[in-house]
């Protein structure tokens, strides 16, 4: 036998080893295959959990409880002469003490060594008999003579970057000249004393040893014409002020330098407008302590509103001037913290949020935030009595002094204060506020302002969009689906079941455009007609089935069954011109031609003309067709056995529809509500488009409101990284994707169990 | 047979007619909007025709008004007095007009409303001219005379054809001063500014010793050189643009000077006959698509966005689509149907309802801030602290709407998978072929048309989505397309324009939102027209699928 080449090559082919090559190259594709497609498609899976677990990743830091640790402690700088001020710059690494004496310590923080130390001359001129401190956030402080004089003076500190390491520099600074200002003219002894400063002024009050009350204001003018090195003029008032001081034991000036809190003995509280010092005029007068208890320190705020009073039974309350209905001030007692038992020895604000710390008698602290109503952190430090404490302005660091002359510095990390679950939905009393609110306010121009995180009036705003979509929505999407699925002549439906699901996919920006400037303003100027228009064209419908039957047989048989829907098109178009031309008719009759005014008049409602049915008709359009498609979908997969067995028992096709359809499909139809709600929820652009964007707290249909999403449109490209908004944002975020996520499950997990019972009828 | 009300209420025949009636009312809403932006939206290309009439003021003197109708409502007399106008006694219904005077540089307001009733002697003169300006929109009046150099050459009937070739004459240097401004000068630019990038690279690798600095020094000598050679001829061009001006009177005998560097089209609106009209219509409509906008985009073209909305959708298609079948493959032909894989396909299908803001918080967070920044510190340290892609960007952008669509492509995909007759996969395993080649070879292709609906699908919601956007990378304006001549040609980390973007921006943050109307009218429709014909080509594919399988199975 011989064999051809071609033969050879077949043969060759057949051999076992290129076979096994060949073999093992196409297990080699399969596989490679295989984990081409698992790592695609685990990486899709888990880009998609990913957003999940980010958000919650962003939100985590909000609700971290705030973790204090101690650092360090080392005898205190300086000596141990009880300090009056303690403070600090920016970054805590340069401390600052006030003595009593008059001598001023700068230390390094980290390790107590002392840097540098200043006495101003003029306080060895004469004894020291009182000392007073301005804000937090301003380092100012005064000391008081025994010739009524005072020095104003304050901490500065310049940072500079040699070879990109960070350098401070420490000095004393004089804001009211390096002179002590003359406070009492008359030279008696100053024995309490309340400074605050401003970048003009800066006001000087004592109390005098012969009990009067005293004022000194010193203003720095800068020339009108000023090229840097002009001369400020310096100029000092003097007033002594009609108030009664005999009580008196301790004085605050508020940042504005136009009111004073007088506490006296008893424990109350005087608030005076000092506005005209010679005439100064009591605003209002409350007990901060009850009988027996004693107020052992008082201090502002950051921001300088709120006023914080400390006690002897532990407790801090923070007070602040309400305005009533007569445009009157009052002090009102807006909430109070407690220390435990023990008598709280002094109040230390942060300098610029609404966070203080409170240091007590046996040697503990606490950490509270005001607009949080919380108690943030609470340590025992040692078991000797604290006396002062400063936290840093970047909130990062605290240092602590005991009696036992020691200096702790603790490290905090607590970024999160203001958020609770009472501030971010209860009712908060803020700042200036009459009583307490729902408000979401993220910003403000000025830094003394109080953020409100209200989630509340958002989530009422997210709830009203998709209770009027819905309620526009529901009847529409759910009437039309049945038509169309179990009535409609099936060559119309294959046109009409993609044109609806068409709509649902226009963008939503287009429907909120139409509906913020063509929708908005019809609705305003014929707002008779749209009303009229939900009951009058059902009634027309109706008005016309009824003379449909009452036509003669030859006429209705030309139309087969299945085409109402064509043939009512006509009517309701017939009925909504008659509508659109009696409504204005009606206006002029009923409502003195001007319908949302009278709904503003006789009603007591807002009118708003990008309003809560605007958003309604226009989220519906958005909303109709994911119900319309769903449903129907659930309708027409009702095994045709069923309906074919009602129908051949003689029920009416309506009688079949209801009990036997209707029932089967019920699930499916709930799933179709729950995925629109869904929709409805984080639907963001119209919203955005066709409300006013104000938040509000009630259901009236003729106002706008503020919906999460769109509030989170709007304010998130402003927001600072990482900053509290910015997580607040992101748990809006996070509760929208919970929600709708929700929801959809739920429709998903009934619809899957509706599938396989059909599949078993 | 005819049945008494009664009978026919119990039937529940009403409740029939009433689900109809709602399932025409979904019909009319449909095709009634659909029109409602068709109509309004191709208005904006039709020439209007221009009305002069005398209006009675409240004083009773008489004044002249030229203009276009805008619209025409009837108001009460109530709500006509809490606007501010006073209605003409003893009537309680009143008709006002909206009349576009243009002018804005002369009355201050290119609209104003006007009471039907005090409107005397309304007329269309004939000899009306209407020009488009670059800047304070239109202006309305008669033409007088052309000037060159100040100097008057042509008036009366020669005016005419003055006008159009002069016309031409500016039009042919706006395009070489685009071109030099543009083109040329940004490339300049963008060399300048690599330049300086790659100088500070060096500078911090310690790589710039003096022969580096003076090959550096070299070029930017000449680039400096290049870029004044540029501005000389730019200068050439704007002196030549200027040398024309045309004369016009307004309705009150203003006579005003508009330069020809600022007119961009002149016509009259009466005179035009059907054929101009359309001859106008089409003109506009290439301008809205292929032109750059004017006057805070509430005039000229839309071509920046349109492109931004394009290039952004097809670099989202191409991430999303390879992913999205990937894992719709994995998940119904690799790995193991249990519990876990039907809750990932419903967590799947669910991300399809997730809102779109929430993607676009978590592309700002992830994309842009963590991910954006890290390749800034990498890769880009020279430019800090300017943010290369640490920014909202393209990039970002489509990565944002990928992940937003991938639930579609996989859904779709997915389906068009489970319903390949399993007798197909089966043969081909049976004839020995492995698992990927029977995917690769007979699943897949089948499954093709599937997949394009999903990827259509997905083209059309990204398309339209435009709440994610804001946060992750549309401007109001960007200064340059995303896709240029200067290397490396594609700029994923430029921002863009959108469509949907700039009906949100224009309708409402521009500070002339009547003016901008039309315009943004025009841009609806054009999204719409998109989005239309994408979902009808899937879903035409979808039902040309579902018979084909339909006869396989069969």
């Amino acid at each position: 036998m011989t064999t051809t080449a071609d033969d050879a090559e077949v043969l060759a082919r057949l051999d076992a080893r290129v076979v096994s090559r060949r073999r093992l190259w196409r297990e080699i594709r399969d596989r490679g295959f295989r984990y081409t497609m698992w790592i695609g498609g685990i990486a899709v899976i888990a880009a998609i959990a990913l957003i999940f677990f980010y958000l919650l990743y962003v939100v985590f830091p909000l609700f971290r409880p705030a973790r204090v640790e101690a650092v360090t402690s080392y005898p205190l700088p300086g000596g141990s002469t009880p300090t009056v001020l303690l403070t600090t710059e920016e970054y805590g690494e340069i401390g600052v003490r006030m003595l009593a004496d008059g001598r001023v310590v700068f230390f390094d923080t980290a390790t107590g060594r002392v840097t540098g130390e200043e006495k101003p001359e003029v306080l060895d001129s004469s004894p020291i008999t009182a000392f007073g401190a301005g804000r937090q956030n301003q380092g100012l402080a005064a000391y008081g003579l025994a010739d009524g004089r005072a020095l104003v003076l304050k901490p500065s500190f310049t940072v500079s970057y040699p070879r990109d390491r960070r350098r401070i520099a420490a000095g004393l600074t004089y804001p009211a000249g390096e002179e002590a200002v003359v406070v009492d003219p008359d030279g008696r002894p100053l024995t309490i004393l309340a400074v605050q400063g401003g970048d003009s002024k800066t006001t000087i009050l004592a109390k005098t040893a012969d009990q009067r009350l005293v004022m000194a204001r010193v203003s720095r003018q800068a020339p009108t014409l000023d090229f840097g090195d002009g001369e400020r003029t310096v100029k000092t008032e003097n007033f002594t002020l009609p108030i009664e001081t005999a009580h008196v034991e301790r004085l605050l000036l508020d940042a504005s330098q136009s009111h004073l809190v007088a506490v006296n003995g008893d424990g109350s509280l005087d608030y005076y407008d000092i506005r005209k010092p010679g005439d100064a005029v009591l605003v209002d007068h409350a007990a901060a302590v009850p009988p027996g208890a004693h107020v052992t320190d008082i201090r502002w705020l950051a921001g300088g509103i709120s006023l914080l009073v400390a006690d002897t039974r532990g407790v801090v309350t923070q007070w602040f001037p309400v305005r009533d209905v007569n445009n009157e001030y009052t002090l009102a007692r807006v909430r109070e913290y407690r220390m435990g038992n023990r008598p709280v020895t002094a109040i230390v604000p942060e300098f610029y949020r609404k966070g203080i710390g409170a240091l007590d008698a046996s040697g503990g602290f606490g950490l509270y935030h005001t607009t949080a109503e919380r108690e943030i952190a609470r340590q025992e430090v040692t078991d000797k009595p604290l006396r002062a404490a400063v936290i840093s302005p970047r909130a990062d660091r605290m240092f602590i002094e005991d009696a036992g002359g020691t200096l702790h510095y603790w490290r905090l990390h607590n970024e999160h204060p203001e958020i609770s679950w009472h501030s971010l939905w209860g009712k908060v009393w803020y700042e200036s506020r009459r009583q307490p609110e729902y408000i979401w306010q993220s910003s403000a121009a000025n830094s003394d302002f109080e953020p409100k995180f209200s989630l509340t009036p958002l989530s009422v705003g997210t709830l009203k969009a998709a209770f009027y979509a819905m309620l526009f929505a529901v009847p529409l999407g759910i009437m039309s689906a049945i038509y169309t699925a179990y009535f409609m002549n099936s060559r119309m439906r294959e046109v009409v079941k993609p044109a609806i699901e068409l709509m649902g996919a226009l963008p939503t920006v287009i429907l909120g455009f139409l509906a913020g400037l063509w929708l908005a303003p019809l609705v305003e100027s014929d707002l008779v007609s749209v009303l009229l228009y939900f009951l009058l064209v059902p009634s027309a419908v109706l008005l016309a089935a009824w003379g449909w039957s009452r036509m003669p047989e030859g006429v209705r048989h030309r139309v087969p069954d299945g085409y109402e829907a064509l043939l009512l098109i006509p009517v309701i178009l017939l009925a909504s011109a008659v509508v659109m031309l009696t409504g204005p008719g009606i206006e002029d009759a009923i409502f003195g031609g001007d319908a949302p005014q009278w709904v503003t008049r006789h009603l007591g409602l807002r009118y708003d003309q990008r309003n809560s049915l605007v958003v309604g008709i226009a989220m519906g359009f958005a909303v109709v067709p994911i119900i319309f498609s769903i449903s129907e979908d659930a309708i027409i997969g009702v095994p045709k056995h069923l309906t074919i067995g009602s129908l051949a028992l003689g029920a009416t096709p309506w009688q079949t529809l209801t009990r036997v359809v209707l029932l089967t499909a019920s699930p499916g139809i709930f799933s179709a509500v729950m995925i629109g709600l869904g929709r409805a929820v984080g639907e963001t652009m119209i919203v955005l488009m066709a409300t006013g964007n104000t938040p509000v707290m009630d259901f009236n249909i003729f106002e706008g409101f503020r919906a999460l999403s769109a509030n989170t449109a709007v304010e998130m490209p402003e927001s600072e990284v990482d900053s509290t908004h910015y997580r607040i944002l992101f748990l809006a975020s996070l509760i929208l994707f919970l929600f709708t996520f929700l929801f959809n499950t739920i429709a998903e997990i009934v619809r899957h169990r509706l599938r396989a019972k059909y599949s078993h009828l | 047979m005819n049945e008494n009300l009664q009978t026919w209420v119990r039937s529940g025949k009403p409740w029939i007619w009433l689900n109809a009636g709602m399932a025409s009312a979904a019909i009319i809403m449909v095709v009634g909007l659909l029109l409602y932006i068709a109509v309004r939206g191709l208005s904006h290309f039709w020439p209007d025709p221009v009305v002069r009439f005398e209006y009675a003021e409240a004083d009773g003197k008489l004044s002249k008004v030229l203009g276009e109708i805008v619209e025409t409502e009837t108001l009460s007399a109530a709500r006509l007095r809490a606007i501010g106008m006073t209605p003409p006694p003893g009537e309680t219904r009143v008709q006002r007009v909206l009349i576009k005077t243009a002018n804005r540089d002369l009355t201050g307001a290119d609209f104003q409303w006007f009471l039907r009733h005090n409107v005397r002697n309304e007329e269309h003169p004939e000899g009306v001219l209407e020009l488009e300006r670059e800047e304070w929109g239109n202006f309305i009046g008669f033409p007088l005379a052309l000037k060159e150099n100040g100097k008057v050459v042509e008036r009366g009937s020669a005016l005419k054809s003055g006008l159009a070739a002069r016309l031409q004459r500016r039009a042919a240097i706006k395009a070489e001063i685009r071109d030099i401004e543009k083109d040329r000068i940004g490339a300049v630019n963008h060399r300048l500014e690599q330049m300086r990038r790659q100088e500070r690279k060096a500078e911090a690798g310690g790589m710039l010793d003096a022969e580096a600095r003076a090959a550096f020094d070299e070029e930017r000598k000449s680039l400096d050189r290049q870029y004044a050679a540029l501005t000389g001829q730019l200068g050439k061009f704007y002196a030549d643009i200027r040398r024309d001006s045309l004369l016009m009177k307004t309705v009150d005998g203003t006579e005003v000077d508009i330069p020809f560097e600022k007119i961009v089209r002149a016509y009259e609106p009466n005179a035009m006959g059907p054929f101009d009209r359309l001859v106008f219509f089409f003109g506009k409509f290439r301008e809205f698509v292929a032109d750059d906008p004017r006057e805070a985009n509430t005039e000229g073209g839309i071509h920046p966005a349109i492109f931004g909305t394009v290039l952004m959708v097809i670099i989202m298609a191409v991430m999303v689509t390879p992913f999205g079948v990937m894992a719709a493959v994995y998940l119904s032909e690799y790995a193991k149907q249990g519990p876990l894989t039907r809750m990932i396909r419903i967590a799947v299908n669910n991300l399809a309802g997730v809102p779109s803001v929430v993607y676009g918080v978590f592309g700002l967070g992830f994309f842009v801030y963590f991910l954006g920044g890290s390749i800034d510190e990498l890769f880009y340290p020279e430019a800090l602290p300017a943010p290369t892609f640490g920014t909202p960007g393209l990039l970002w952008s489509s990565l944002t709407l990928a992940l937003l669509t991938v639930p579609v492509v996989i859904v779709a995909t997915e389906e068009s998978l489970s319903r390949i007759p399993k007798t197909i996969r089966e043969g081909s395993l049976a004839l020995g072929a492995t698992k990927a080649e029977t995917l690769w070879r007979t699943v897949l292709p089948m499954a093709t048309p599937g997949m394009m609906t999903g990827v259509i699908l997905a083209i059309a919601r990204a398309a339209g989505e435009v709440a994610p956007l804001m946060l992750v990378g549309v401007v109001k304006l960007a200064p340059s397309l995303p896709l240029d001549g200067n290397a490396p040609f594609l700029h994923l980390d430029r921002k863009f324009m959108h469509l949907g973007f700039h009906i949100y921006d224009v309708g409402f943050q521009s500070p002339n939102v009547e003016a901008a109307r039309p315009l943004v009218y025009a841009t609806a429709f054009l999204l719409v027209l998109v989005i239309v014909v994408l979902n009808l080509t899937a879903i035409r594919i979808r039902n040309r699928l579902r018979e084909k399988y339909n006869a396989a199975e069969s």
